[in-house]
C-alpha cells in the first residue's frame, strides 16, 4: 500500500499529481515568502541586543509607532462602530441604492492606495473640498494625525463590514422572536440577544482592520505630511532609513512590526477558537 | 430566506404594526441614512473627487497627460508587471489549490496559514524583504554585482514585490471553493480512465472557472495599483522603473496636480471595472464561487 511509504502523514488518493502541485507549491512559497521573511528576521540578528535596543528605543521610531498604531486604533475603532451599522443596514432592510452601497463597500480593496491617498489630500488640504471650510474653523486635518486617522478609516473599512455580513446574515431569527415573546423590547433583543453573538466577528473585524492600518503607507504618506515625530508612521520610517542605506535600522524596524503583525494574527486566531467554543460560528 | 422576506412583507402594509423582529421605521431610516452618508462620504466622495480633479483644466489637458513619454512609459510598465504577475500567481494558486483541497494531509491549515501571509505584511516590509536579499548590501549584493545582475532598482524588483503583496489572491479564492467540491468528480474521471491533466482540463477547470477569475480579477487589481512594496523596490527611476502609482506620487509632488489626477484616474476606472465585474460575478454565480467573508 501506498499509505505505507506515505507513513500516515497523507491519506491514498486515486489523483494523480500531488507531488507536483505540492512541489511547486513548496518551492514557489519558499523562494517567494518564506526564505525573504526568513533572512529578514536573520539579518536583526547581526546586530547585538544593545545595538537592537537602541534603534528601537530612538524616540523618532518610538513616535512613529505609537502613530502608526493610535491611528490605526482609532480608525478601526471608528469603522467597527459604523462598520456594524452599514453590515447590519445591508443585510436586514431593503432600500433603493442598496446594491450599490454593497459594491462600493469594496472601494478600498480595489482602489490603488495612491489613489485614495491624493484624493483625500484633494479632499482635506487647505483649499481643498472639505478643508476649506473646516480649516478657518480650526480643524486641521490634512498634515496631522487627524489625515492618518482618515485614510485609515478610508482603508480599514470593508474588513469590518465584509467579517460581520456573513455572521449577520446566519443569525436566526428565531432567537429574536423568542426574545420578543418573551417580553423583551427590539432595544434589549438587540443589545442582549443579537449584538452578543456579534462579538467574536466584531473583534475580528476590527483587530484585521488594525492589522491592515498598521501596516498601511501609501494612502497615508499623502495626507500626512511626514513630519518626523508627529505625523511620520512607521512604515515610512523603514523606507526613509533604506533610502539612506541604514539597512539595520530598517530591519529592526520590520521586525518591530511583523512582531506586531504575529500578535494580531495570534489574537484573531485566540478569537475564533473562542467563539467556536462559545457561539458554535467562526 | 423565507423568514427574511416574510419579515419584509410584514413590515410593508400600512398601518402601525410591525413584526417583533424589525425595528421602529424611524430607527431604520436612521441607520440606513448612517450608514449610506458613511459610506458616501468616506468612499464614493474620494472617487468622484478623482474625476473631478483629472478634469479640472478640461478635456485637452486631461489627454495632454497621456502624450507624455514618462506617463506612457509607466502604463506599460504597470501592465507589463502586471502580465508577469498575475499569471505566475494563477497556475501556483491552481498548483497549491489542487494540492491543498483535492489530498488529505497533515500541516494544511497551517500551510494555508502561511499562503496567506503577504496580506498580514506591511507592503513596505514586502519591498525590504527583496532589498535585504539582492539590494547592494543584501546577502546577494555582491554575487549579483559581480554577475552584472540588477533586481533592486530595476524591473526584476518590481516584478518579484508585486508577487508577493497578489500572492494569495488566486490560491484563497480556489482552496476553499475546491474543497467545498470535494473530490468525487476527479476520482470518477480517473477511473473511467481520464489522465491527471485531462481530469483537471476537463473537470475541475470547468467547475472552478468564475472562481478562478474572480480571483484573478482582484489579484490584477491589486499588481497593477501597488505602490508601497514597489515604491521600496524601484528607486523611481522616470522613464525606466515608474509604476502608474508611482507616477502619481511624482507629478504630485512636481505640482503636476492634473497630470496626477489623470494618472490615478485610469487606476480608478480599473478599480471601477474591476468592482462592476466582481458584483457581476457574484450575482450571477454565487453559488460557483467560496462562500464566506472577502
Amino acid at each position: 500500500m501506498t499509505a505505507i511509504a506515505f507513513g500516515t502523514w497523507r491519506k491514498p488518493s486515486v489523483i494523480p499529481g500531488f507531488g507536483l502541485t505540492f512541489g511547486f507549491l513548496m518551492v514557489y512559497l519558499s523562494l517567494i515568502v518564506l526564505i525573504p521573511i526568513a533572512l529578514l528576521i536573520l539579518r536583526t540578528t547581526q546586530l547585538s541586543w544593545a545595538e537592537y535596543w537602541a534603534i528601537a528605543s530612538n524616540g523618532r521610531v518610538v513616535a512613529a509607532l505609537r502613530l502608526s498604531f493610535g491611528a490605526a486604533l482609532i480608525a478601526a475603532g471608528i469603522n467597527t462602530l459604523f462598520g456594524i451599522i452599514v453590515a447590519w443596514v445591508l443585510v436586514r432592510y431593503e432600500f433603493p441604492g442598496r446594491r450599490l452601497v454593497d459594491a462600493i463597500v469594496d472601494l478600498p480593496f480595489a482602489l490603488p492606495t495612491a489613489v485614495a491617498g491624493i484624493a483625500l489630500t484633494a479632499i482635506f488640504a487647505k483649499n481643498g473640498w472639505v478643508g476649506q471650510y473646516i480649516e478657518p474653523l480650526g480643524i486641521k486635518v490634512a498634515y496631522t494625525s487627524i489625515g492618518v486617522v482618515i485614510a485609515l478609516t478610508f482603508i480599514g473599512l470593508p474588513f469590518v463590514v465584509r467579517t460581520l455580513q456573513p455572521v449577520i446574515m446566519e443569525i436566526e431569527r428565531e432567537t429574536e422572536e423568542a426574545a420578543a415573546t418573551l417580553g423583551a423590547s427590539r432595544h434589549q433583543a438587540i443589545f442582549r440577544v443579537v449584538l452578543p453573538t456579534l462579538v467574536p466577528a466584531l473583534l475580528t473585524g476590527f483587530v484585521l482592520a488594525l492589522a491592515r492600518g498598521i501596516g498601511e503607507y501609501g494612502s497615508v504618506v499623502f495626507i500626512a505630511g511626514n513630519l518626523p515625530y508627529r505625523t511620520e508612521i512607521a512604515p515610512l520610517l523603514i523606507v526613509i532609513r533604506l533610502t539612506e542605506f541604514d539597512y539595520n535600522g530598517a530591519t529592526a524596524i520590520a521586525t518591530i512590526m511583523l512582531a506586531i503583525s504575529f500578535v494580531m494574527f495570534l489574537a484573531i486566531n485566540l478569537i475564533q477558537v473562542w467563539a467556536r467554543r462559545r457561539f458554535g460560528y467562526v | 430566506m423565507s423568514e427574511q422576506t416574510l419579515a419584509a412583507s410584514a413590515t410593508m402594509p400600512p398601518e402601525t404594526w410591525r413584526a417583533p423582529t424589525a425595528e421602529v421605521s424611524v430607527v431604520r431610516l436612521v441607520l440606513i441614512g448612517v450608514a449610506v452618508l458613511f459610506i458616501g462620504v468616506f468612499l464614493g466622495f474620494p472617487l468622484l473627487v478623482v474625476f473631478f480633479e483629472a478634469f479640472l483644466n478640461g478635456v485637452a489637458k486631461y489627454f495632454e497627460t497621456f502624450a507624455d513619454s514618462d506617463t506612457q512609459h509607466a502604463i506599460l510598465l504597470t501592465l507589463l508587471v502586471a502580465a508577469i504577475a498575475v499569471p505566475a500567481n494563477l497556475i501556483f494558486g491552481v498548483a497549491a489549490a489542487w494540492a491543498i483541497a483535492k489530498y488529505d494531509f497533515r500541516g494544511k491549515a497551517l500551510l494555508i496559514t502561511l499562503i496567506d501571509l503577504p496580506f498580514s505584511v506591511s507592503p513596505v516590509i514586502a519591498g525590504l524583504i527583496y532589498v535585504i536579499m539582492f539590494g547592494a548590501q543584501g546577502y546577494l549584493g555582491d554575487w549579483l554585482k559581480a554577475h552584472h545582475i540588477q533586481i533592486i532598482f530595476a524591473i526584476p524588483g518590481i516584478v518579484l514585490a508585486t508577487i508577493f503583496v497578489t500572492f494569495p489572491f488566486v490560491a484563497r479564492e480556489l482552496i476553499p471553493l475546491m474543497e467545498e467540491q470535494g473530490t468525487q468528480d476527479e476520482e470518477a474521471a480517473i477511473s473511467l480512465g481520464a489522465s491527471g491533466w485531462q481530469t483537471f482540463r476537463r473537470v475541475t477547470l470547468p467547475n472552478v472557472k468564475w472562481g478562478l477569475m474572480y480571483g484573478v480579477l482582484l489579484c490584477n487589481a491589486r499588481a497593477m495599483g501597488e505602490f508601497g512594496a514597489v515604491a521600496v523596490v524601484s528607486g523611481h527611476i522616470r522613464g525606466l522603473t515608474n509604476t502608474m502609482p508611482l507616477h502619481i506620487e511624482i507629478l504630485y509632488n512636481d505640482y503636476q496636480w492634473v497630470a496626477a489626477f489623470a494618472v490615478a484616474s485610469l487606476l480608478a476606472l480599473l478599480a471601477l471595472v474591476t468592482l462592476i465585474v466582481k458584483t457581476l460575478l457574484e450575482w450571477r454565480f454565487s453559488d460557483e464561487l467560496a462562500n464566506g467573508p472577502r
